[in-house]
């Protein structure tokens, strides 16, 4: 159960959309974003939809295991739309009590929910495809510039890897932590909500402990090894952009400009 | 109380590309009051067959019977297993959560519903089981101790439970040789004091489980590959070998004299029994009570 926690992982595999550069990826999921909160219409949506089908398949990771991934996040995007539903003014559809669903809310609910979900598959795609590692360095390069504005990039890059790193490492924690104390007679599946966030004491002690050990044997294993900050660090592998990078980038932009024309036009 | 295991089969992220099976097609029976101990390489499912005796994994085939319980049957009462079973993890001390060492210690036997008196009771039974004066360290943060105590307070939190069958997973790597012979001895005077109780031990130690163990059950690749008395598994020397095991030292140092024309038996799997064995040899056959420690020879 905890295990189908996929958020964040890297899915090993050769598709196209593990080779492409990892700066290109990034700024392709950012842009992708931001289209997708752009986008007001039913059509452009629908481009934003194939846009995503297309690169899942490109990806070669199986959908059931991008759809695991959503699972988790399920009632979030279920309370966005239900808070949507009630939230606008228009013709009403349905009257239930003192609460109307409208046309514009059922329209936005869903816009709303879709755009989640959308967001949500847009990104695993691209932890899916990169690795931590070339996620830092990506992440490092683009924010090069903003390190001459005191912006500290390298070690931002780093915290966030590192912070990818250890999701799975600390689900094992927990699943190991929650399976000792039910070998205790711990019972976490059943009684009211008081009853069940006491037991999660004794699951959030151990955790917390374990966390802050894990971080500390991190930190000096990385400062054995010489670690000192990003200052005069080089890489092994230096990025280079091909020419299935810049083919990606024109794909990138024609269809943002679509999407912004649609926009514009409608 | 006996425990029987019929055909199990366990297959983690079933129907993902990292798909593995840890568990495959595994049978055995414990008998009553046995003290089984279980050797495998590393990664050959033996966690993950301990798991499932309690409970914490369901297997995609096969039942368990605990007793007359089949703990794999849908609608079983868990509860009602535990209260059975206690399960000492690998490093059980990053499971140590309360205020206090007796109030960590009481969490187990408070699950299970006891009354206070009886509680208090258990606790300063079971924290005097594993060598640790109650008077002393009751008040005191569990987490203000060594790791090897820390361990020790883990578990006599299971022991208080007063389990008929007592599983442990490896309890005593990383322990110092004193921690670990106590530990050992701890587990077998917990085997004798509950008639008729179950042990089951897991551990990579050839010469623990030689010298505790009444039988003994050997994994390969989430299979089982022997179950027999420590004699009958620890003769197959070659083939444990070949599945990166090994014999314990006194096997192993018979396996040499006999190889040498010295006739000592291969299963005396204690100190003074194979000195005196040797004694015996070395004498032409006359037995000498005082030969303890002659290991060298
Ligand atoms: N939670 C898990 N998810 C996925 N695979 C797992 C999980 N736990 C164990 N495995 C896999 O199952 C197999 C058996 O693991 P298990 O932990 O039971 O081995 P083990 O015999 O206890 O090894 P060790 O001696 O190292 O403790 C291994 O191949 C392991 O990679
Ligand atoms: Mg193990």
């Amino acid at each position: 159960m905890i295990r189908d926690i996929t958020l964040g992982q890297y899915y090993p595999g050769d598709s196209i959309l593990h080779r492409l550069d990892p700066r290109i990826k990034i700024l392709a999921t950012l842009a992708y974003i931001i289209l997708l909160f752009i986008v007001n219409e039913w059509i452009g949506f629908a481009a934003c939809f194939v846009f995503l089908a297309v690169e899942v398949a490109l990806s070669k990771v199986p959908l059931s295991y991008i759809l695991r991934g959503l699972k988790v996040i399920f009632l979030v995007i279920l309370f966005t739309f239900v808070l949507n539903l009630f939230m606008y003014d228009g013709e009403v559809l349905v009257r239930i009590w003192k609460l109307t669903i409208t046309d514009q809310g059922l329209k936005r609910a869903l816009f709303m929910a879709g755009r989640l979900i959308l967001l949500i598959i847009s990104s695993s795609i691209l932890t899916f495809t990169t690795t931590p590692i070339q996620l830092t360095n990506g992440l490092e390069r683009l924010m090069k510039p903003l390190s001459k504005i005191g912006v500290p990039s390298h070690e931002i890059a780093m915290m966030m890897s590192i912070a990818l790193r250890f999701i799975p490492t600390l689900l094992d924690e927990t699943d190991k932590i929650m399976k000792a104390q039910q070998a205790r007679g711990a019972d976490f599946e059943s009684g009211n909500i008081l009853h069940r966030a006491k037991q999660m004491i004794p699951i959030l002690v151990p955790l917390f402990i374990s966390a802050f050990r894990i971080a500390q044997d991190m930190a000096l294993a990385m400062e054995a090894r010489c670690y000192h900050g990003g200052q005069g660090r080089t890489s092994m592998t230096e990025m280079r952009f091909r020419r299935r990078d810049y083919i990606t980038a024109v794909i990138l932009l024609l269809f943002a400009a679509g999407i912004i024309t649609l926009r514009v036009l409608i | 109380m006996s425990i029987e295991v019929r055909n199990i089969t366990h297959i983690y992220n079933k129907g993902l590309p990292q798909e593995s099976v840890a568990l495959k097609d595994v049978s055995f029976t414990v008998e009553d009051g046995e003290f089984l101990g279980i050797i495998g390489h590393t990664g050959s499912g033996k966690s993950t067959l301990l798991q499932h005796l309690d409970g914490l994994l369901k297997p995609d085939e096969g039942q368990i019977l605990i007793g007359d319980v089949d703990i794999t049957a849908p609608k079983v009462s868990l509860l009602a297993v535990r209260r059975q079973i206690g399960l000492v993890f690998q490093y059980p001390e990053y499971q140590l959560f309360d205020e206090t060492v007796a109030a960590d210690v009481a969490f187990g036997p408070r699950n299970l519903g006891l009354g206070q008196e009886e509680i208090d009771e258990r606790v300063r039974e079971s924290l005097s089981m594993v060598g640790l004066d109650y008077e002393k360290i009751k008040d005191k943060s569990p987490f203000d101790f060594s790791g090897g105590q820390k361990r020790r307070i883990a578990m006599a939190g299971v022991l208080a439970m007063r389990p008929r069958v007592l599983i442990l997973d490896e309890p005593t790597a990383g322990l110092d040789p004193r921690a670990h012979r106590d530990v050992l001895n701890m587990i077998r005077a917990y085997h004798k004091s509950q008639a008729d109780s179950i042990i089951i031990l897991v551990s990579h130690n050839m010469n623990d489980i030689a010298e505790y163990a009444d039988r003994v059950l050997v994994m390969d690749k989430g299979q089982v590959r022997m179950h027999g008395t420590p004699k009958e598994v620890f003769a197959r020397s070659a083939e444990l070998r070949e599945i990166g095991l090994d014999i314990p030292d006194l096997a192993d140092l018979a396996e040499k004299l006999l190889a040498r024309g010295l006739h000592v038996p291969k299963d005396a799997f204690t100190i003074p029994e194979m000195a005196q064995a040797i004694a015996m040899q070395l004498r032409g056959g006359k037995t000498d009570p005082a030969a303890e420690g002659g290991e060298d020879a």
